[in-house]
């Protein structure tokens, strides 16, 4: 029933070392990204959503080969990405392309817009001058500039225009397979709207698989087909976005859903606020990372770290809450709620 | 070669550029105009200069005072026609000043853009070499390399060279880890940019105004401190330079026999050398710091004042903690 696979992880995590304080101190690393798995489907517009500093953008980095994973796999149309030699991971990943966050620090100030756009092709090589200029006047087009932008430099733009060449540039060696990193949440309000619709209907014309990072929990609800629901690194939840925003069932994502959405979604629930602050992902706790913040945590979160499970179809669930102890363990005590 | 020559032609366009804005800034102006003033008695001083200063046979002319004849007079002890060992000076300290400069901007970039883009060991070993060059005093060692191997320009270049470029590494080691960040690099990598093709269109563009800015301030420096070589009698003793005509000028009696045009004539050639260079770099930094601060994290705070926004740029202020950006490593 269900489109191919595009890319999938299996078990990924990432950790980056951090030098200590004083010059002997332990070395310690912090886990961006612990163990997470995902399929992607070709065609369709993924979502990640966390909190800042879950490790959003990390988890994107590692799919188009931006960061090593620590450990784990990683499957793009079926190609272990970091077992390839370096010329065919080369050659793969053009078909992979990211739109940044930041439209400042995503253009070099010192190219103008021809330089910026046509760079991948100057890269790729084969293609006379003609050649690319008349594929770079097609795209400003595309995105919504004109030729007259050719030899401007991205000082002269606006956030929201810069991002249209950011797109552009993406786009030209026509991957497919696109991650946007909170691609509108540096611009004005006033854009979004705009940059949204383009990312939409560019992904219509060129038939391109989405991996979409935001903040905005009604965008994700608007354009996403799956989502996964990310905390300190750990997948909290997963599946259909239909099927996540209809019946969520993580007291995270209940939680974020709650502070957002509450207008508009059906069944009215009571607004949950989350005490304390995100843990540093240094020493994340052992069990589920979000026992210290969650209203139902239970002696059992400290040291057991949930698993993710299929609730029902299509909508993935990691807290022990939900997928309760088993009997040994709730006569051991674990279930008694946690008082912190 | 046709990359080769296209670098070529992207560079010299790039100064061309500097020297477009330099003479639109009015304190950039006239820095320019000594310069070109200076360059031009440096390359045409046979032409220019009305006597051969090298000629110490003139017993007849010897301490005379300012005419038409000698501009500036002769000096006491040989009658050599003081404005034109001024004129011959100019060579001295301009070869000495922009060739130090350059090789200095050189290795500085080269050491700066290997320990930031390489990092890991090379890294390592140039800070720890830089670490080492720092506590070495230069000056005694200067006179004691001078003793060694013998009074020449180029031994001089050399030892301000090999001593002089740590400062400049460490400015662009960590002007190159910021760099090497910022999302236009990602970028390129994605669609498969060699390292090479990054650190040529990316990273030693991204230093190049501060490599220029240094050239032109650390050339000052090094025409003062060529002066006071040359002036402790440390210079090569068969070239004219101006801090040697002020020592022979002390030594010769200028001051006893009143010809203050003696002392003050190098004097000047030496402020006005220092004088336009350090105007050149410090019109560059005035020239180029608006382009820094639209890329720096505060003018974006306050662009885009909104809160997501804001701690998004509190963020990435840690991560670069983190990464020790900008920091000193431990
Ligand atoms: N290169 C790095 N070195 C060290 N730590 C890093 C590095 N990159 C990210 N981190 C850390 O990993 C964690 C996850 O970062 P990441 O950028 O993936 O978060 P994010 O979810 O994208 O956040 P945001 O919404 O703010 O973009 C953060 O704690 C961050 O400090
Ligand atoms: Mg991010």
């Amino acid at each position: 029933m269900s489109k191919p696979i595009i890319l999938s992880m299996k078990n990924v995590s990432v950790h980056f070392p951090v030098k200590g304080a004083l010059p002997f101190s332990k070395k310690r690393v912090v886990s961006a990204v612990s163990d997470v798995s995902v399929d992607i489907f070709q065609g369709e517009t993924f979502g990640i959503v966390g909190e800042s500093g879950c490790g959003k953008s990390t988890l994107a980095n590692a799919m188009i080969g931006l960061v090593r994973p620590t450990s784990g796999e990683v499957l793009f149309k079926g190609n272990k990405l970091y077992s390839l030699s370096p010329q065919e991971f080369k050659e793969i990943r053009r078909d992979m392309q990211m739109i940044f966050q930041d439209p400042f620090s995503s253009l070099n100030p010192r190219f103008n817009v021809y330089q910026i756009i046509s760079e991948p092709m100057k890269i790729r090589g084969g293609a006379s001058v003609d050649e690319m200029k008349k594929r770079v006047i097609e795209l400003l087009e595309l995105v919504g500039l004109s030729e007259k932008d050719l030899y401007r430099y991205p000082s002269d733009f606006s956030g929201g225009q810069r991002q249209r060449i950011g797109i552009a540039r993406a786009i030209i060696l026509n991957p497919d397979f696109l991650v946007c990193d909170e691609p509108v949440s540096a611009l004005d309000v006033s854009v979004h709207a705009q940059i949204l619709n383009l990312l939409m209907e560019l992904q219509e014309k060129l038939k391109m698989t989405y991996v979409f990072i935001s903040h905005n929990l009604a965008v994700v609800k608007s354009i996403c087909d799956h989502m996964v629901v990310m905390y300190l690194g750990n997948v909290m939840e997963s599946g259909s976005t239909k099927a996540i925003y209809q019946h969520p069932l993580h007291p995270y994502t209940n939680a974020l859903l709650s502070a957002v959405l509450d207008v508009d979604l059906d069944n009215k629930k009571e607004r949950i606020l989350l005490q304390g602050d995100i843990p540093s992902p240094i020493n994340p706790p052992r069990g589920c990372r979000f026992y210290q913040r969650c209203p139902y945590a239970m002696k059992g979160c400290v040291d057991k770290k949930p698993a993710l499970i299929e609730i029902e179809p299509e909508h993935f669930v990691a807290c022990h809450y939900i997928n309760p102890f088993a009997q040994e363990e709730i006569n051991a005590g674990l279930a008694k709620p946690l008082n912190l | 070669m046709k990359s080769f020559m296209n670098g070529l032609k992207e560079m010299l366009s790039g100064i061309w550029g500097f020297i477009r804005k330099l003479w639109r800034h009015p304190k950039g102006r006239i820095g320019l105009i000594i310069v070109i003033l200076l360059v031009v008695c440096a390359l045409f001083a046979p032409w220019i200069a009305p006597y051969d200063p090298y000629d110490v046979t003139q017993r007849a002319q010897k301490g005379l005072s300012p005419s038409f004849q000698h501009l500036l007079g002769t000096t006491i002890t040989t009658g050599q026609d003081i404005f034109s060992m001024l004129i011959y000076g100019t060579r001295v300290s301009l070869t000495i000043g922009v060739v130090t400069g350059v090789s200095l901007a050189f290795l500085g970039a080269l050491m700066g853009i290997c320990a930031g883009y390489i990092g890991g060991f090379a890294d390592t070993l140039i800070m720890r070499i830089v670490d080492v060059l720092l506590v070495i005093p230069t000056l005694p060692l200067t006179i004691v390399l001078t003793n060694l191997f013998g009074r020449s320009y180029l031994m001089i270049i050399l030892i301000f060279t090999l001593f002089g470029w740590t400062g400049l590494a460490r400015v662009i080691r960590s002007l190159v880890l910021v760099l090497k960040n910022a999302n236009y690099v990602k970028a390129a990598e994605l669609a498969g940019a060699s390292r090479w093709h990054i650190m040529m269109k990316h990273i030693l563009p991204g230093t190049s105004h501060l490599l220029i800015m240094s050239t032109a301030l650390t050339s000052a420096g090094i025409m003062v401190a060529e002066a006071g070589l040359s002036f402790l009698g440390l210079g090569d003793p068969t070239a004219i330079s101006w801090g040697k005509m002020l020592a022979e000028a002390q030594s010769g009696g200028a001051l006893l026999f009143g010809h203050w045009w003696w002392i003050i004539a190098p004097g000047i050639g030496i402020f006005l050398a220092v004088f336009s260079f350090m105007r050149i770099g410090l019109v560059m930094e005035e020239v180029f710091n608006p382009k820094m601060k639209q890329s720096s994290n505060i003018y974006k705070l306050f662009k885009n004042l909104n809160n997501t926004y804001i701690e998004e740029v509190f963020s990435s202020m840690s991560e670069a903690q983190i990464l020790g950006v900008g920091g000193e490593q431990s």
